[in-house]
């Protein structure tokens, strides 16, 4: 209870001090909404040239990366941790945090959310809406939950995937660079997996499973039975990752040591 | 001139103080590059070529568009904003150099550092990785070179437009986070030109945009013809000297309505 009256006292503060910029606000949502633009674009042109990709319909990809972007979105509102090692564990800001009768990890989530980026979940509703309509989906009375589950799933593993690099940090130094990284391997997610190799689809499936972000849980509502398991198996994987994360988070915070003074 | 010159140089060193931070940068690029090689090979399918480039032109022509990518692009833009934000442009106007002149040496060196420790062995790798055409022809990687030359100019121009613009505006970090969204677009670097709808590309030719990244990766792959190639290079060209011209406006106009903020 102590934890969810903490997120909206966190959350209305955030709010205060953003809307005091508000030019600011509204540049980084159209610079988002920009570049969600730009991938949007460039699925429409390449569909001018052909029209299917690996047995995929224009349209099917579009609802795809509407569906990609949901948990994205939700990711980057509270897990967009990339730069932790910099600002917690370098400038000893750990120290302050570890202090607080408060989980470290939640700490840090509150401390570091941007709220803009939950733009992206209009976003990506927007997108699903136009492919769904265009591909005459049909959606049974439950699919809404689902969609939640899915999209949470989704949110998980990204989080984990992040919350995992962030507590290599209390080891080691080097992983600022990983981080970046994960972006790149991150949108590999956005396209479905049977365009790339065996290795590839291995690794988007089982060790850093991006593919749970985007494809697998979108071909649930795409009516691919094919791919049905591992549209199941989304908010497994992603509660599974996450726990891991989590312990792995506990165990590195108790190797924390502090810097210098 | 020695300045300017003694300017790419320092540059340089300071870059290569700080190398290991680039290997990861090739890491990444080698990642992109490997999702468009996987998506444009699902695109062709069993298609033999798509607006007259095969599918081996075709990833030729993402990876040298991002190797090239690597050489012209930096961030003297932000650090323009920086330097108007914090009122220390007003020390640089007073020494004696051109200012956007020392800035397009900083960028050179930045570039001239990248292209030997970034864009050449990361090609190399990634041409072990993915099969790569690379041209037999001289001819061909002496105007590939030239054309990035101008690739570079182009681009450098745009960012010190960019940058300057924090006369006007103060805080620009959104302008310059989507003009470079927009770049990756226009400028050919996610896909060529030629794949973009006619009328489009007739929009296009009158930007300066394709000069970036579409021309090189063009000449590289041997996707242009002879006559294509000059007509390329010449609209190169002529972009690099019309851009001279607002840059020279704005930059008269900034310099008499300076605001110093707290300097």
């Amino acid at each position: 209870m102590k934890y969810i009256g903490l997120f909206f006292q966190y959350a209305a503060q955030y709010m205060k001090t953003r809307l005091t910029y508000r030019t600011d606000m509204i540049v980084e949502i159209g610079s988002d909404l920009m570049s969600q633009a730009v991938n949007f674009i460039f699925i429409l042109l390449v569909f001018g040239h052909t029209t299917m990709i690996s047995g995929w319909s224009r349209d099917e990809i579009i609802f795809i990366y509407g569906f990609f972007l949901v948990p994205f979105a939700i990711f980057g509102a509270f897990f967009n941790i990339w730069d932790f090692n910099d600002r917690y564990i370098v400038k000893g800001e750990m120290d302050r945090i570890l202090t607080r009768p408060i989980h470290s990890l939640f700490q840090i989530v509150l401390e570091r959310m941007e709220l803009e980026s939950l733009f992206g979940v209009i976003t990506g509703t927007a997108v699903m809406i136009y492919a769904g309509s265009r591909l005459d989906l049909s959606f049974a009375w439950y699919d809404p939950f689902v969609m939640v589950l899915l999209v949470l799933g989704g949110t998980l593993v990204y989080a984990s995937i992040f919350v995992l690099i962030a507590s290599i940090s209390f080891w080691s130094d080097s992983p600022t660079s990983i981080m970046p990284m994960m972006y790149n391997i991150g949108n590999y997610g956005r396209y479905p997996v049977n365009i790339y190799n065996n290795i590839i689809r291995f690794v988007l499936t089982w060790i850093l499973p991006f593919a749970f972000v985007g494809v697998y849980p979108a071909a649930y509502f795409l009516g691919r039975e094919e791919w049905y398991t591992y549209a199941f198996l989304t908010p497994v994987i992603g509660l599974v990752f996450f726990l891991f994360s989590i312990f792995m988070w506990n165990v590195g915070v108790t190797k924390y040591r502090g810097a210098g003074n | 001139m020695g300045k300017y010159i003694e300017m790419i140089r320092i540059r340089f060193l300071m870059m290569l103080a700080y190398r290991t931070n680039y290997y990861s940068g090739i890491l990444i690029y080698s990642i992109n590059i490997g999702a468009y090689y996987f998506l444009w090979n699902a695109i062709y399918g069993e298609k033999g070529s798509i607006e007259g480039m095969s599918a081996l032109q075709m990833t030729s022509y993402v990876a040298i568009a991002w190797m090239a990518r690597a050489f012209y692009f930096n961030n003297i833009d932000r650090e323009i904003a920086q330097e108007i934000k914090e009122g220390k442009v007003a020390v640089e106007l007073i020494r004696p150099y051109n200012y956007l002149l020392m800035k397009t040496m900083q960028g050179l060196g930045e570039g001239i550092f990248r292209l030997s420790f970034f864009s050449l062995p990361g090609m190399i790798i990634v041409s072990l990785i993915f099969p790569i055409a690379f041209s037999a022809n001289p001819a061909t990687w002496l105007l590939f070179a030239v054309s990035l030359v101008f690739s570079f100019l182009i681009n450098m121009q745009i960012n010190l437009l960019t940058g300057i613009l924090t006369f006007f505006f103060y805080n620009n970090t959104g302008l310059i986070r989507a003009k470079r969204v927009v770049i990756d677009l226009f400028s050919g670097l996610l896909l060529p030109i030629s794949f973009f709808p006619a009328w489009a590309q007739q929009v296009m030719n009158y930007l300066p945009f394709q000069g970036i990244s579409y021309v090189p990766s063009m000449i590289f792959t041997e996707s242009f013809t002879q006559p294509q190639i000059i007509h390329a290079v010449l609209f190169q060209i002529i972009w690099v000297l019309i851009l001279i011209l607002p840059i020279q406006m704005i930059w008269l106009i900034a310099r008499k309505q300076l605001v110093v903020q707290g300097g």
